[in-house]
């Protein structure tokens, strides 16, 4: 299968090992990845921001890219709900015919990693070996707005090696929320705190996620309290198989 | 037109004001523990009924009919109060209301009165009217009390003396009652608010309340409450005077059937509250001898204009959204400088002054959405703190340096080629913050993201200029 990746603007800038692993992934599943080199942005800070006209600009761009592109893979469930919930009103506002269709069109196409895993190629197994100790943060975008369920604790379970500890209070907000956490940098401090005693409290050395940008407020508290626990995007997890089990030490932290 | 929400239009900005909060330790405690507790009452009496998403649909959809025909609603509403006995006025403004409070306890030469709890009188700062007037008001509502005789400002809807507990509590009472000694048992509380209350619910002429809900199909009012305090407020005095936010109007009577067991469950965690009183206009020889219901328009009819944030019109206060909120678990209800905090209140303050107070509000959430899961009326409180957002953006009121970070990241972005070109400069450029591969004190707007967290450096290659040196690759080899 021909699967389009959407690689989100913060992983191609910051975390582009969660790229490469989400290739590494589909392609050990005997898939065929593409990158279009023109992809940017899906308008999330835009347009949580209260800046409209260019989160506008940004999903026609985005709407214009993967017109004829079968499948789209986007390892960002934040990125995703930013696609589904608000691309229809955004397009429906527009009141440009052409879009709205487009934007309806696009959304069967475009899916979260886990959820293109689980749901559409039907695997949980995916020959990873892992390990380690792993807790699981749920992205509030993936719990309430895509109701991405228990596809990445499925996905984690058949890892090999890895051992799961459950996260307490997985359903509150690690306090990111985009400018959010620059504009309230205080309060995103405070629930950031709370994030990260629950984090410790299971006594894991990973917390992995299926959005990274949870992941670069907890991986960067985790990091300045010199924790020992480090992130990773549960990509670059299912990435990892026997043969390149002793390269993964010292990630990203 | 005087739209007053207490005193939120002088309230510092919700940054600051949390700031400051935030340090307070016994305050984030009471907050751990009340929230804490608060969320797991409501999760059991919520997750024991079947038909919860039905009844939260019901409730939406009454709501949504309802500020459609307002109009209509709104006068069958004083056609049935008056037919019944009552007196109905109208206030467009917090100050009009106040005044017509001040008047009809003039007019019978009163001096004080005894209170319900009712936020739309914190709203409309109707004691300091009355005390202006030399006429002096009670709380009477255990955690309002509280909150009157400590002269401290609610920081919840539904539970205004949250952020107090009970040690607090008890210095407050052994203060301001002249006690010369009080246990410290709930018990012992209890009876001394008791015997202080007692006294004034026999003496005082006048009771003002709120209103949970106000029945247009014939003319009642109702209040729910846990104490039975309210229950002697409505039914003791000569003279009741109820404040009715104009959204507060319910079509039916069988309505309450669907509110009456969303509210309990999403408040206060009780499958029924304690209290529920229902009076329809003046009864000969039973209770008031005199009703009078004032209708407060303060700002509402302005969002009800708006079509895409007129739901916040829909809220029954609830709480359930302050209680699971992250950000007001944190620093509690002061910090959004309104008699409305939590979510809920980060989109009625603003929206009730017409946007022109309390702008920091739509910002106070990291939008997770937790507070639009538990609305028992289905609020989109996330999707309507972005619309604000976007008045903001629209009215060019948001920070310059804002505008310009989001013209150029809007540039960036605009093309592949564009976006590779700015993470080549932003890595030329993160080489004077690195060290050891994180970046440190950042400047700008994302200096205060360093100050509390690390920020890794952007590795050498991003992943379109691996996947591009990787196609090459490929290329040459085929």
């Amino acid at each position: 299968m021909l699967i389009s990746l959407f690689v989100a603007c913060y992983n191609d800038a910051l975390f582009p090992e969660t790229g490469k692993a989400v290739v590494a992934v589909l392609e050990r599943l005997g898939h065929t990845v593409e990158f279009r080199s023109t992809q940017t942005c899906c308008g999330q800070m835009h347009y949580n921001s209260g800046y409209q006209r260019e989160a506008r600009k940004l999903m026609r761009h985005f709407v214009e890219m993967f017109r004829d592109a079968k499948i789209i893979c986007v390892p960002s469930s934040s990125c995703v709900a930013m696609v589904r919930e608000h691309f229809p009103k955004m397009a429906v506002a527009t009141k440009d015919g052409t879009l709205i269709r487009e934007v309806d069109e696009l959304l069967p196409r475009v899916f979260e990693f886990t959820e293109l895993l689980v749901d559409k190629l039907g695997v949980t197994d995916v020959g990873a070996f892992f390990p380690h100790t792993v807790t699981l943060h749920t992205p509030c975008h993936s719990l309430r707005s895509l109701n991405i369920g228990d596809r990445p604790q499925r996905l984690l379970q058949a890892v090999r090696g890895v051992t799961l500890t459950p996260l307490p209070n997985y359903d509150q907000c690690c306090g990111f929320g985009g400018t959010f956490a620059v504009k309230n940098a205080d309060v995103s401090a405070a629930m950031l705190s709370d994030k990260v005693r629950c984090i410790l409290d299971t006594g894991s050395e990973i917390c992995a996620a299926t959005d990274n940008s949870c992941l670069l407020q907890i991986g960067g508290a985790l990091s300045r309290q010199v924790t020992g626990v480090r992130c990773m995007h549960l990509a670059e997890i299912l990435a990892c198989t026997e043969s390149d089990a002793q390269s993964s030490r010292g990630g990203k932290s | 037109m005087n739209v007053r929400v207490g005193d939120a239009a002088q309230a510092p900005d919700f940054e600051s004001a949390a700031k400051k909060l935030l340090r307070d330790t016994q305050l984030r405690r009471n907050l751990r523990h009340a929230t804490d507790i608060a969320r797991t009452k409501r999760n059991r009496v919520v997750e024991e009924m079947p038909d919860w998403q039905a009844l939260r649909e019901s409730a939406r959809r009454i709501k949504e009919h309802t500020m459609r025909h307002l109009d209509i609603y709104l006068q069958q509403f004083e056609d049935a109060c008056t037919r019944a006995g009552g007196q109905v006025h109208w206030a467009g403004d917090a100050d009009e209301a106040s005044r017509i409070v001040v008047d009809i306890v003039r007019s019978h030469n009163e001096k004080e009165v005894i209170k319900v709890k009712t936020m739309t009188s914190d709203e409309i700062c109707l004691n300091k009217a009355l005390e202006a007037a030399g006429i002096t008001p009670y709380e009477t509502d255990l955690a309002e009390l509280i909150i009157q005789l400590g002269g401290d400002a609610p920081s919840h809807i539904v539970a205004p003396a949250l952020h107090r507990n009970r040690m607090e509590v008890r210095e407050i009472f052994l203060k301001k009652m002249g006690l010369k000694q009080l246990g410290e048992t709930p018990e012992a509380l209890t009876e001394a608010a008791r015997l202080y209350l007692r006294e004034r619910f026999l003496r005082v002429k006048v009771g003002v309340s709120g209103a949970n809900f106000a029945v247009a199909e014939t003319g009642s009012v109702c209040v729910v409450e846990s104490e039975g305090n309210g229950r002697m407020c409505v039914s003791l005095p000569r003279v009741l005077i109820s404040l009715i936010g104009i959204e507060k109007i319910i079509p039916r009577f069988d309505d309450l059937e669907v509110f009456l067991q969303v509210l309990p469950r999403s408040g206060t965690g009780e499958r029924m509250n304690p209290y529920n009183s229902i009076w329809t206009g003046v009864y000969p020889g039973d209770g008031p001898q005199e009703f009078h219901a004032v209708l407060i328009d303060n700002g509402r009819t302005g969002i009800l204009a708006d079509a895409e944030s007129r739901e916040t019109l829909h809220c029954i206060r609830c709480g359930a959204c302050l209680n699971i909120c992250p950000v007001y678990r944190q620093t509690g209800g002061h910090a959004y400088g309104s008699t409305y905090s939590g979510p809920i209140g980060a989109i009625v303050t603003p929206q009730l002054q017409s946007m022109q107070h309390s702008q920091s509000l739509p910002y106070a959430s990291s939008l997770c959405g937790a507070c639009y899961e538990v609305c028992p009326v289905k609020i989109n409180i996330p999707e309507i703190l972005i619309h604000l957002r976007a008045k903001v953006v629209a009215a060019g009121e948001s920070p310059f340096s804002e505008r310009l970070g989001m013209k150029a990241a809007g540039f960036a972005l605009s093309g592949g080629g564009r976006l590779g070109f700015a993470e080549g400069f932003a890595r030329f450029m993160q080489r004077f913050y690195e060290r050891d591969g994180k970046l440190q004190n950042l400047p700008g707007i994302l200096k205060s993201w360093t100050e509390y967290r690390d920020m890794p450096a952007l590795p050498k290659q991003s992943f379109r200029e691996w996947w591009a040196s990787r196609e090459q690759k490929r290329g040459r080899r085929t």
